[in-house]
Formats: C-alpha cells, sequence, structure tokens
C-alpha cells in the first residue's frame, strides 16, 4: 500500500444509495462507469488492495517485456475518478459484514454500504504440487504477480513454465523477451488442446518452438525443488527428469478469488453463485466478474466464465439492472481472442476441440503453417456454428450477425471478403479460402460482390 | 566513431581569408569596402572557425556601426558574409582531402548504421518489435537519450543561427552539390543531405522492424521515395537547369514561403517549367488537399509524402510513444496548432496584399511578420523543437502542435472524410499498446475500448495502432460517411438490453 488516502467528501455527502464495489478490475470499473452513466446521485465507492487506479490486466506481460510502462496500462487518467465522482479506496477488505452491511479494511475506516457489489476477480490455480509456495514460484494474475517475477526473474539461467494455456504461454513469451531459456511443461498432447481443434493446436506448438521455447508436451509437473535459502532450485516431472531452474510459473488456469467470502452467508460453490441478475442470495448483494459462477448458465455458456469480455459485459449489465430497471444477463454469441506469439487468434461462435455429427467442419491452413481458418456448421441445417481464425483478423459485427441470424455456411463463404479486418495492402486469402471449401464441399461458390458505383468504383474505393 | 569524426572536423583546419577570396564571395561594390575594413585579417592564418569568425564579426559589424551613427544608410552592408567568408577561407587538412573526411564521416557513418541495422531481428520471426523500449536509455528518455535531444537541438541551432561555425561539414559535400546542381555547397545542401540519408538509412530500419507488415513497408518506401526525388535530387537539378529551386511536394502553408513576391516572382519569370510550378502548387492547396483528404484522409499526406513527417516515420521512429497522451496535451495541440495556421494565413494574405498594393502601405508590416513567422515557426518550431525533442517529447512535436498544412488537412479529415480508424467490435482489451505508440498523443484506447470509430483531426495514418493491436481491433479504412461516427449504447457481443 503506497498511501491511504481519507475518503473524498464527494464520496460520502451525497444523497443517493451508498453503492460499493470490490474490486477495480474491469467488471467492476465497467458497472462503476455505467453506474454513474445512468444515476448521478448515487455514491460510489471502488476498494482495491491491488492499485489504487484501475489498469488492464491483459496488459501485465507488456510492462514485463517493456513494451509499455505501468502507467500506459491505465485506460483512464487520474483525473476522472474524482471528476465522475468514482471514490477509489486503495486498501484490502478483510471482512465483509453482510448483517450490518459494512466492510472491515486492513488499514482504513469500515466502509457501510446500501448495495454491494462483489467482483473479486480470480486467483491461480495450485493443485497441491510439494513446493509450490517456494520462492520463486507463482502464478501471474495480479500486479503483485508482475513485481515479484520482476524481482525472482533478475539472475535467472532458466525457467521452467507449468500448464499450457493463455497465461502460460505469455510467461513463455515474457520470460524470452528477456532472453531468459524458458522449458514449457504441457501435459496435454498438443498446446491448449482442452480448447483448441488438433489442426489449430499443432499450429501454436509449432510458432512457440520457433521462439525458442523448449515446448515439452506430455510431461507433468510432479515436484518443486528447493535450495538452502528456499528457493526453487529445480522441477522433478512425472517422468523423473530434473530441470534446474532459477523461476517456475504456475499456468494452469485460475479460479474464482472466494476465499474473502467462504464460510459467510453467501452462498458459494466454484464461485459465487447469482442468477440472471448478478443477485446472490443475500439482498444488495450482487456478483460479477471471473468470481462468479451462475446458478443456471446462459445458453452454451459454462457456469464460470472467466474472460475480459464476459466481466465486462457483467458491469455493463448490472448497472442497467441497479439503476435502471432489471435485465437478465444476455450474452450475444461468444467471441474470445488472444496473442500467441507472433500470431493473432480470433474466434466467434461454438468451435469446441472435438465435435460430433451431424457437426461438420471445414478447416483451411496457409502453406506457411502459421494462418488458418476453420468453421465449423451443422451439416443438416448448414447453418454456422462457430469459426477459428489464426494470423487472420476478421469483423466482430459480421459474425456476430450470421451467428445471430443462423446464416447457413456457405453464405458466411461467399461473403467472406466483407469479414475481412487485416489492415489495407495485405494479402487476400478469401479466394484461397473459398477454393479450398469448394474443392472439401464439392461447392461452386462464387465471392458476392457488393457492385461499386459512380466516382467512387474510380477510384477503387 | 563517425559521428565523432564529423563532430571533431569542426575544430580542424585553418582559417585564412585573402583578397581573391573576399573577391570571390562578395559583390563588387562590398568588396572594395571590405578589403579596407578587413585588411589586418588577410593573410592572417587563423586556428579555429570561432576565432575567425569573431574577428570577422568584429571588422565588419565595426563598419556597419559607424556607417549607422553616420547615418550612411544606402552603405550599410546588409548582406551576411560571415558564413561564405569563413567557408572560403577555410583551409588546411579538411579541405585538402575531403574525399578522406567524407569517407570517414558521413558514409562510415551510414555504413556503420547499415551494418548495425541490416542483421536487426535476423533470427526471428515477422512480428511486433518492442522488446525492452521502456527500459532503454536511448529511447525511454534516458541519459543517453536526453544527450542526442541536447546534441540535435544545438545542432539546430547552430544550423539556422551560425552557420559559420559549421563551414567544414559543408566543404564535405561540395562535391556532390557540385555535381547535382553546379553549385557549391550551402548548410542548407548539407542539411538536406544528412536529413535525406537519415530517412534513407532509417527507413531500411523500418523495413526491417516491420518486416511482413505491408502497410508499413509500402508507407515507408513512400516517403522515402518522395524525400529522395521530389525534395533532394529534382531541387537541385532544377537549380543546374537554371530554374528556381522548387519542391513539387511541399505545400502552402508549410511551405509558407509560397506567396512571397521573391518566390512569386521568381517561379513567373522561368518560364513554362516556373508557371508550372506556381499553378501546381495553387491547385494542391484548393484542390489536391481536399479531396486527396476525402478520399483517404490527412495520412496521403502526412505520412507518405510529406518530408517532415519522412523523418519523423524514419528516423523518429524509435521515440514515438514518448509523445503526451493526456487531455491536456490535446486541448494545448488545438490551440496552438490552429494558432500557427491562422498566423501563416493573416501573414500570406498580408503579403498578397502588400504586392497588389504595390509595396506601400503594408511594406513594413509584411517585413516584420515574416521575419517573425521565419524565426518563430521556420526555424524554432520546426527545426529546434520539430526535430531536436524527438527523444524528448516525441517525433511528431512539430506536426502535432505547429505544422499549419496539418491543421489544414486536419480540418478536412476531421469535417469531409471517408477516412476513420475502425474498431472490431467488442474486441479491445484496453491493453494501451495503440494509446502508447501513437505518435500523435492520441488516447486510441479510449475509442477502441468503448467500440467507437477514431476519427481525429491529429491522425496521421501511420497505421502504427493497428500494427501493435494484440487483438486485431483497429483498421485504417475508408469508407462511407454514413457510418464514420458511431456512438453505440453497448458494445457487440452483449444482448442483454
Amino acid at each position: 500500500m503506497k498511501e491511504t488516502k481519507a475518503i473524498g467528501d464527494f464520496c460520502t455527502n451525497g444523497k443517493g444509495s451508498r453503492i460499493v464495489i470490490i474490486g477495480n478490475g474491469i467488471s467492476g470499473i465497467t458497472c462503476a462507469r455505467h453506474l454513474r452513466k445512468r444515476d448521478s446521485a448515487a455514491q460510489i465507492t471502488i476498494v482495491s488492495g491491488e492499485t489504487e487506479h484501475f489498469f488492464s490486466r491483459t496488459a501485465l506481460m507488456y510492462i514485463y517485456m517493456g513494451h509499455m510502462k505501468y502507467a500506459h496500462t491505465k485506460p483512464y487518467e487520474d483525473w476522472f475518478w474524482e471528476k465522475n465522482r468514482l471514490c477509489l479506496v486503495h486498501d484490502w477488505v478483510t471482512q465483509v459484514d453482510f448483517e450490518q452491511k459494512q466492510l472491515q479494511l486492513k488499514q482504513q475506516e469500515p466502509i457501510p454500504y446500501d448495495t454491494l457489489i462483489l467482483a473479486l476477480g480470480s486467483k491461480t490455480n495450485k493443485f497441491g504440487w510439494p513446493g509450490q509456495d517456494l520462492k520463486g514460484v507463482q502464478g501471474l494474475y495480479s500486479f503483485q504477480d508482475l513485481e515479484s517475477m520482476e524481482a525472482h526473474t533478475q539472475n535467472c539461467a532458466r525457467a521452467v513454465v507449468v500448464g499450457g494455456g493463455l497465461i502460460g504461454i505469455e510467461m513463455a513469451e515474457m520470460l524470452r523477451s528477456r532472453k531468459i531459456p524458458v522449458t514449457f511443461l504441457v501435459r496435454e498432447q498438443r498446446f491448449w488442446d482442452n480448447v483448441l481443434p488438433k489442426e489449430e493446436a499443432e499450429l501454436v506448438g509449432r510458432h512457440i518452438r520457433e521462439h525458442h521455447i523448449d515446448l515439452r508436451l506430455g510431461e507433468e509437473l510432479d515436484s518443486i525443488l528447493e535450495d538452502e535459502a528456499g528457493n526453487v532450485r529445480a522441477v522433478m516431472t512425472k517422468a523423473g527428469e530434473e530441470i534446474p531452474c532459477q523461476f517456475v510459473g504456475l499456468t494452469a488456469g485460475v479460479s474464482p478469488n472466494i476465499d474473502l467470502v467462504k464460510n459467510t452467508a453467501l452462498e458459494v460453490n466454484k464461485g459465487i453463485l447469482v442468477d440472471a441478475f448478478f443477485a446472490t442470495n443475500i439482498p444488495d448483494v450482487y456478483a460479477i466478474g471471473d468470481c462468479v459462477e451462475y446458478r443456471t448458465p446462459p445458453p452454451l455458456r459454462r457456469p464460470v466464465e472467466q474472460v475480459w469480455y464476459t466481466g465486462r459485459m457483467h458491469g455493463e449489465t448490472l448497472a442497467r439492472t441497479i439503476a435502471a430497471e432489471p435485465v437478465p444477463y444476455k450474452p450475444g454469441p461468444w467471441f474470445n481472442s488472444a496473442k500467441f506469439l507472433d500470431i493473432e487468434y480470433q474466434t466467434y461462435g461454438q468451435v469446441p476441440n472435438t465435435w460430433e455429427e451431424p457437426v461438420d467442419s471445414f478447416y483451411w491452413e496457409h502453406p506457411d503453417g502459421k494462418k488458418c481458418f476453420r468453421a465449423l456448421f451443422n451439416s443438416e441445417s448448414r447453418q454456422l456454428q462457430g469459426i477459428n481464425a489464426f494470423g487472420l483478423r476478421l469483423r466482430h459485427a459480421f459474425f456476430d450477425e450470421a451467428l445471430q441470424q443462423h446464416t447457413p455456411v456457405e453464405a458466411v463463404m461467399e461473403r467472406l471478403q466483407e469479414a475481412n479486418f487485416d489492415p489495407e495492402f495485405y494479402d487476400r486469402f478469401h479466394p484461397q479460402i473459398l477454393q479450398a471449401f469448394n474443392t472439401q464441399f464439392g461447392t461452386s461458390l462464387k465471392p458476392k460482390k457488393n457492385k461499386k458505383k459512380g466516382l467512387l468504383a474510380i477510384f477503387g474505393l | 566513431m563517425a559521428l565523432l569524426f564529423f563532430n571533431a572536423l569542426l575544430f580542424l583546419g585553418e582559417y585564412q581569408l585573402t583578397e581573391a577570396k573576399l573577391q570571390e564571395v562578395s559583390s563588387e561594390q562590398n568588396y572594395t569596402v571590405l578589403r579596407t575594413e578587413l585588411k589586418p585579417m588577410l593573410g592572417k592564418t587563423y586556428g579555429s572557425s570561432f576565432a575567425f569568425v569573431s574577428d570577422f564579426n568584429k571588422y565588419f559589424d565595426a563598419y556597419n556601426t559607424r556607417q549607422q551613427e553616420n547615418e550612411q544608410w544606402d552603405r550599410v552592408i546588409w548582406d551576411d558574409y560571415t558564413f561564405a567568408a569563413t567557408k572560403a577561407a577555410s583551409e588546411g587538412i579538411v579541405k585538402e582531402n575531403r574525399g578522406v573526411w567524407l569517407l570517414l564521416t558521413v558514409i562510415l557513418g551510414t555504413a556503420g548504421a547499415l551494418l548495425y541495422i541490416l542483421p536487426l531481428y535476423r533470427n526471428e520471426t515477422a512480428g511486433i518489435k518492442h522488446d525492452g523500449i521502456m527500459f532503454s536509455s536511448n529511447k525511454a528518455r534516458g541519459v543517453i537519450g536526453i544527450t542526442l535531444g541536447v546534441y540535435l537541438i544545438l545542432l539546430y541551432v547552430v544550423l539556422y543561427w551560425f552557420p559559420a561555425y559549421i563551414v567544414n561539414w559543408t566543404l564535405l559535400v561540395d562535391p556532390l552539390s557540385r555535381f547535382l546542381s553546379g553549385g557549391p555547397a550551402s548548410q542548407w545542401f548539407l542539411y538536406g543531405t544528412i536529413y535525406t540519408l537519415a530517412i534513407l538509412v532509417m527507413g531500411i530500419r523500418m523495413f526491417r522492424k516491420y518486416r511482413g507488415n505491408k502497410y508499413q513497408t509500402l508507407r515507408t518506401s513512400s516517403v522515402m521515395f518522395f524525400q529522395l526525388s521530389f525534395a533532394f535530387l529534382l531541387p537541385e537539378i532544377l537549380v543546374l537547369l537554371n530554374k528556381p529551386w522548387h519542391d513539387f511536394k511541399n505545400i502552402w502553408p508549410l511551405d509558407y514561403t509560397f506567396f512571397f513576391d521573391y518566390r512569386v516572382e521568381s517561379m513567373v519569370s522561368s518560364g513554362t517549367i516556373g508557371m508550372f510550378m506556381f499553378v501546381w502548387g495553387i491547385l494542391l492547396i484548393i484542390l489536391g488537399v481536399p479531396l486527396m483528404t476525402y478520399f483517404y484522409g490527412k495520412r496521403w499526406y502526412c505520412s507518405w509524402v510529406c518530408g517532415c513527417g519522412g523523418l519523423a516515420e524514419t528516423a523518429g521512429d524509435p521515440y514515438r510513444h514518448l509523445s503526451d497522451k493526456s487531455l491536456k496535451a490535446w486541448s494545448i495541440e488545438r490551440i496552438m496548432v490552429h494558432s500557427v495556421l491562422v498566423f501563416a494565413v493573416v501573414m500570406t494574405l498580408v503579403t498578397i496584399a502588400n504586392y497588389f498594393s504595390g509595396f506601400a502601405l503594408l511594406g513594413q508590416a509584411t517585413g516584420v511578420l515574416h521575419q517573425w513567422y521565419g524565426f518563430l515557426i521556420g526555424a524554432a518550431f520546426a527545426g529546434v523543437v520539430g526535430v531536436g525533442f524527438y527523444p524528448l517529447m516525441g517525433n511528431r512535436m512539430w506536426c502535432r502542435f505547429g505544422c499549419p498544412l496539418a491543421a489544414y488537412l486536419g480540418i478536412v479529415q476531421r469535417f469531409k472524410s471517408r477516412f476513420r480508424i475502425t474498431t472490431n467490435g467488442g474486441q479491445c482489451i484496453s491493453c494501451g499498446n495503440c494509446s502508447t505508440y501513437c505518435e500523435m498523443g492520441i488516447d486510441v484506447r479510449w475509442y477502441a475500448q468503448r467500440g467507437q470509430n477514431i476519427v481525429r483531426a491529429s491522425c496521421v495514418g501511420c497505421g502504427v495502432c493497428a500494427s501493435v493491436c494484440p487483438r486485431g481491433v483497429l483498421k485504417l479504412e475508408n469508407g462511407p460517411e454514413q457510418t464514420r461516427i458511431t456512438d453505440i449504447p453497448i458494445l457487440v457481443g452483449n444482448e442483454s438490453f
């Protein structure tokens, strides 16, 4: 904690109801912003012990890699909060008193609330490995994790990253940016293959090796070994190999960070249980973001969703429920994105790692092995179910519409050039992709072009 | 090393002015006067340019002061002979071994830079190369960055106001100048040579850095081409052909002297080519700028053609993230850049009015305006601050806060253009790479995270925000005006309301 500033006048002197949000990540902040837009009287307080101001968690890796400084990752300037009368309390909450409706803080006076919003985020999964709490062994989720990683990789001859998911590959990339040799232990036979289909998982695997990361597929962590000073000195794999290292990244997923509300009146399972309005079992207490588990998941959704975008949507929706009229959470077609080293990934709709009849798949891969496109569709209704794109940028709005309107895959393929979102002058791949589709399914689709008229056509616009 | 030699050159050699040399550089009438006045100097050998210039100015000023005191205004010598005289006087190891020194400095420097640049990222895959920028002393305002900034600022101060001290540098490029235009090298020819070299060498660095990125590669090739041909070679060849020095891609009001009477005179009196220059220049202002900007945005000029932009996009690229992104900086920017535009327009209008009124009424005012604009905007802002501040406040200080043409292009781009940066639905993760690497200090993320398209007067369309975006959220596009400015209630992906 750098400072403990007194709560500003603007926070506590208003007439409106006291809304307190715990957590200043994307969910909590989005909710606060939208609450303020709809309700100018509410007294909104945001409590966070992690950092005083909101920063983009997804950008932590770029701070370590020297692409940005911490200040660059703050989406709003520091004056923004006071201007919008969003009161920031930089402190850790130690206890929530649901009876008295107040929060106990580590350093400051307790804060009373009328409405409480829990946006507690996630924490790193640890599966009881021997040595998992040694110095130099950590996950990467919070700002404190970043500081710890910075401190523990100062003199690092080799690092081991355990767990082949999105944070794992980010951590490997971060370490490689400092020229630290990385061994990457992935339990599965292919990288992230509980999410990615075989071809995509292999494409990423090849790219990981291209970046001189020692990718070990099908290898599991057994234990982490310590030296005399209590630092990590090596890891032992299940196969019995000892890999000397000075840093271990644990990246086998994250789970809801609900330690604060465990063993209270609040109902929890994996996460805090909420209904479609993000209401918990306690009146006036809501939960959003990573820490949430849906009692009844929305169609095609999992009960716990720990993605930036879902957190943001939770915030948008809950603000409406609290400040205007109750609206149930109704996410549109699934979408997500990531970047695997140099390869960008976008997905729209449902593309699981395996599928069964009547779902059919179309797959195209560029000869360079770094770009691919997959479309899953229902082979009977022809309806598009979802797409994966690697090394290509595609328009969100295009696929959002196609998926909502249950567009047949052929109609999507014919209009694929409209979905292209690559920068100008880049090679266009839609003719090749369409050609491959025609070959695979014996169709003879041609690109449908919007006719251009008049002056603009002359200028090629 | 080459830079060291280059700087050392200024202190090498001797300076000796003789009657013959003096005669060469001065006009007939002034020669007689100068010969008497400078008598004590003639034939004397000076060890440094500083001593020489100081003595020269002493005698020269003494003469002028004397004439002014006696109110002999017609006998005062208004022409500045310091540079020419010093250059003529320079002797010794620099002058005699021009080739060797050129080799040791400019050529060796270029070769050294290329040797460093060409193998860059050789064993790496194509992608964003920003590792460690924020830890770099040079690129993140460390000691090296600040030192370089101070050096550049000094360089510009000397170049603009004390060129006599850098005659040895101009001697180096004399042969090149004679080859191209037939005349000796002025400090401006030297500046042009180094400027062009900087764009070419650092342009090659851009090719390495943005390998695989066709937008950046093409754009960089374009600025390299326009600088080398339009700004450097063509004007010199025009001079060789006895035509006025003219840069066909420079547009008023960036080219603020375009309507000055001496420029207009020289163009109009240079036959067909001269008339073409004049008409082409005016067409660019009234047709070229609005039309091209309507279709493609101001990027067609600022990051594809312009010389200032060319240097900023190549030599200035390592410093692009140093621009200030705050809202305050944006307010200052709008006030400053538009004030400069107003200043330039008023000055030009007064100049034209003065021209048509036969230099009667406004003569004095025009002179004063020209002088102040030239000093404040043309030299101090565009040069000293514009380039000197690269390592301190980013590579587009001039373009953002000072360039009147950018202001004009920006007004068109903001209100009547098909250009925008499209935001890809709800895919933004607010990471901040776009804003950080925006050289114009636009807080791109502010718009992207709200799902809004970016339509800003200052955007020069360099495309780096789209390149560095890790989630493919940004795309520079020309499209229908109706869908350009969007204000959506909720981001794509949430169907709750």
